[in-house]
């Protein structure tokens, strides 16, 4: 059986079409806000949406999500509320959704318990950047890939042995960290970023969505040209952070620019 | 010994964001060479000697013994390594290691500012670039160091997040790293974060232990029966056990941070408040909420203000071959005072706490026992905080 992800992106392989997927960090400013967010991405035509989880010590984030995370914190914001959040908006949407969480939250709630109450609630996905696929073995046996997927990530410096790595134990897409460095960094779209998409699908079949520090439209658009999806996080928090009342139509653009 | 992913029983492995993995798979690689690399031993041995000043002596504390009328107290004298503190041990060892693997930079965090100094001595020493960060707290309590560091030609970055202190400090260094990683080694200054370090942090500090056994059987002609050290992360503790892990008869000591008590909530004793988690690269012990978030910390001491532990000192506890207890901030300046006073030393507030367990026990114990303290640093760099506490101004 496949999971909402792996036919989400079946359906858009039919049609030629890639994956939009915007990111919000749950509770920032208020969970209330974040369901009418995710709202508007369906709106606006994401096909999945990630969720992310404040972590007090957030090391792959940049600035902008580090300080998102302190504002829904700040709010009591948990992991499980985050999945009660789900469980609720499941009563309105089937949009996928994917969890962002660092790995502690995870194992102080318990790896058996995520598991199970994550998947129950409707989370579809999940992404760990702290958990390597080498360190996921014991997750991994816990966890069946029909109800929730573990999407792995692979970086610039990812060796080829790690590309068969992570491409292996990666399910639903693999997250290709497309700079080296923290989200919401400067990307480069030069050759060396092409080069590194046609290695990772020469070594898998699986779709590759590309993430950190895609802004502008025109990179999105750029970026959809190579990969099967495009993730935008930093971008539309600052959007959201600057001008609330223009985020539909930065939305769109970027909907337009992924096709 | 750790398992060959890095771990100590439940504790320790590689819990990093993928982009940093092949460094730290280079690292270990580079890490495991040097070990038969003759070459690089023998540069290592001859600046521990010729430039940190090793061997550091072996120091009978004759008047802080009479003073506690019990076990006989042997000082283990880090504090008169080069920068004052054993951190040079492991700085000197990891520049070296950048070097032969070709990086151009170094990075580090630094909480008290010893490792900071440390690193930035050490990139002097080779001519690498280096770039400290540091936590806004704690350049506010060791401005003096913060200005070493510049003095050394290292550029200090201030970090204002989260609780202004190490942890941030390592989190700014990691995201550093996973930025720069090509041309950048993070000098990770304790044994703790992803594997290697642990065991890597621990083999440059090692040295304390050996030269520790040596001297102390040319001065008793036997082993002790305690080593007690401060943990912070728990390198100068690690370099000091080490050696003895095996000599059952030697009862060892960890001693933690316990602020102004578990009580208010305000301290870094991890384990006597923390539990089993994942931080900052590797499963340990750390002070966290119910969510897994991580606690912010108290201590007199910026070098033990840190919210985890060093993987082997989990594994150890369990095993029941280390004994872990705190000393309270007031306990730790007391004891700050009293070596001051007796010996003519004064101790990093770190070291304090080592010292304050000797304190402690010593009274209880016979003549014919003897106690081996890690001094693991001076008390230079504090002395402007602790007569701000005590209410002197200078």
């Amino acid at each position: 059986m496949r999971s909402r992800i792996e036919k989400t992106f079946k359906k858009l392989q039919k049609h030629g079409k890639k994956a939009f997927i915007p990111y919000i960090m749950a509770g920032d400013p208020s969970l209330d806000a974040t369901k009418e967010i995710v709202f508007l991405f369906e709106e606006c035509r994401a096909d999945i949406v990630e969720l992310g989880v404040p972590f007090s010590d957030p090391l792959a984030d940049g600035p902008t999500i580090q300080q998102a995370a302190e504002r829904a914190l700040q709010n009591g914001v948990t992991l499980r509320k985050v999945i009660a959040l789900v469980e609720d908006l499941r009563k309105a949407t089937q949009i996928p959704l994917i969890l962002m969480t660092y790995f502690n939250p995870v194992m102080k709630y318990g790896v058996e318990n995520f598991v199970r109450d994550a998947a129950h609630a409707g989370v579809d996905g999940v992404i760990i950047p702290d958990l390597p696929p080498d360190e996921a073995a014991d997750f991994l046996n816990l966890t069946n890939p029909a109800s929730l997927n573990v999407i792995f990530l692979l970086a610039p410096t990812s060796t080829d042995e790690r590309i068969k790595k992570v491409a292996r134990a990666s399910r639903g897409f693999i997250y290709y960290v497309s700079i080296t460095g923290i989200t919401g960094g400067t990307l480069l779209l030069n050759s060396s970023f092409h080069t590194s998409i046609s290695r990772i699908k020469h070594f898998t079949n699986k779709p590759v969505a590309v993430g950190f520090g895609v802004s502008a439209p025109e990179e999105a658009a750029e970026v959809a040209q190579l990969a099967d999806g495009v993730i935008v996080g930093s971008a539309i928090i600052k959007k959201y952070r600057e001008s609330p009342d223009r985020v539909k139509d930065y939305l769109t653009s970027l909907r337009q620019a992924i096709q | 010994m750790p398992d060959k992913k890095g771990y100590f029983g439940i504790y320790g492995g590689r819990f990093v964001p993928e982009t940093l993995m092949p460094a730290l798979q280079e690292l270990e690689a580079a890490f495991l060479d040097s070990k038969k690399d003759k070459d690089f031993r023998r540069e290592l041995v001859h600046l521990q000697k010729t430039y940190i000043g090793r061997p550091t002596p072996l120091y009978y504390a004759k008047r802080l013994t009479e003073h506690l009328s019990g076990a006989r107290i042997y000082l283990k004298r880090e504090d008169l390594a080069h920068t004052g503190a054993h951190k040079i041990n492991n700085a000197v060892g990891q520049v070296l290691l950048a070097r032969k693997m070709g990086k151009k930079r170094v990075i580090a965090e630094t909480g008290a500012g010893q490792h900071g100094v440390a690193t930035a001595t050490g990139a002097a020493l080779v001519g690498l670039g280096c770039e400290i960060y540091m936590g806004s707290v704690d350049m506010q309590r060791q401005a003096l160091n913060v200005f070493r560091m510049r003095l050394l030609g290292a550029k200090v970055t201030e970090v204002p997040t989260g609780s202004q202190t190490l942890k941030d400090a390592i989190n700014e260094a990691l995201r550093d790293w996973t930025t720069n990683v090509r041309t950048t080694h993070y000098i990770l200054g304790t044994v703790y974060g992803p594997h290697p370090f642990p065991e890597m942090v621990r083999e440059f500090q090692s040295v304390i232990g050996k030269e520790s056994k040596k001297q102390m059987f040319s001065a008793e002609g036997k082993l002790p029966d305690y080593l007690i050290a401060c943990v912070g992360g728990g390198s100068n503790a690690m370099g000091l056990f080490s050696e003895f892990l095996k000599d059952i008869s030697i009862q060892m000591v960890g001693v933690e941070a316990g602020g102004k008590g578990i009580e208010t909530g305000e301290h870094a004793a991890r384990f006597a408040g923390g539990s089993f988690g994942v931080f900052q690269g590797c499963k340990t012990y750390l002070l966290q909420d119910d969510d897994g978030n991580v606690l912010g910390t108290h201590s007199v001491s910026a070098g033990l203000d840190y919210a985890a532990i060093g993987p082997e000192h989990p594994f150890l506890r369990d095993e029941g071959r280390v004994r872990y207890t705190y000393a309270t901030d007031g306990e730790a300046l007391a004891a700050f005072e009293l070596l001051s006073h007796t010996e003519g030393i004064i101790p990093a507030l770190e070291s304090a706490h080592a010292v304050a367990e000797a304190i402690k026990i010593a009274p209880q114990l016979s003549k014919e026992k003897i106690i081996l303290v890690n001094l693991s640093g001076r008390g230079d760099k504090d002395v402007q905080q602790v007569a701000q506490i005590k209410g002197i101004g200078l």
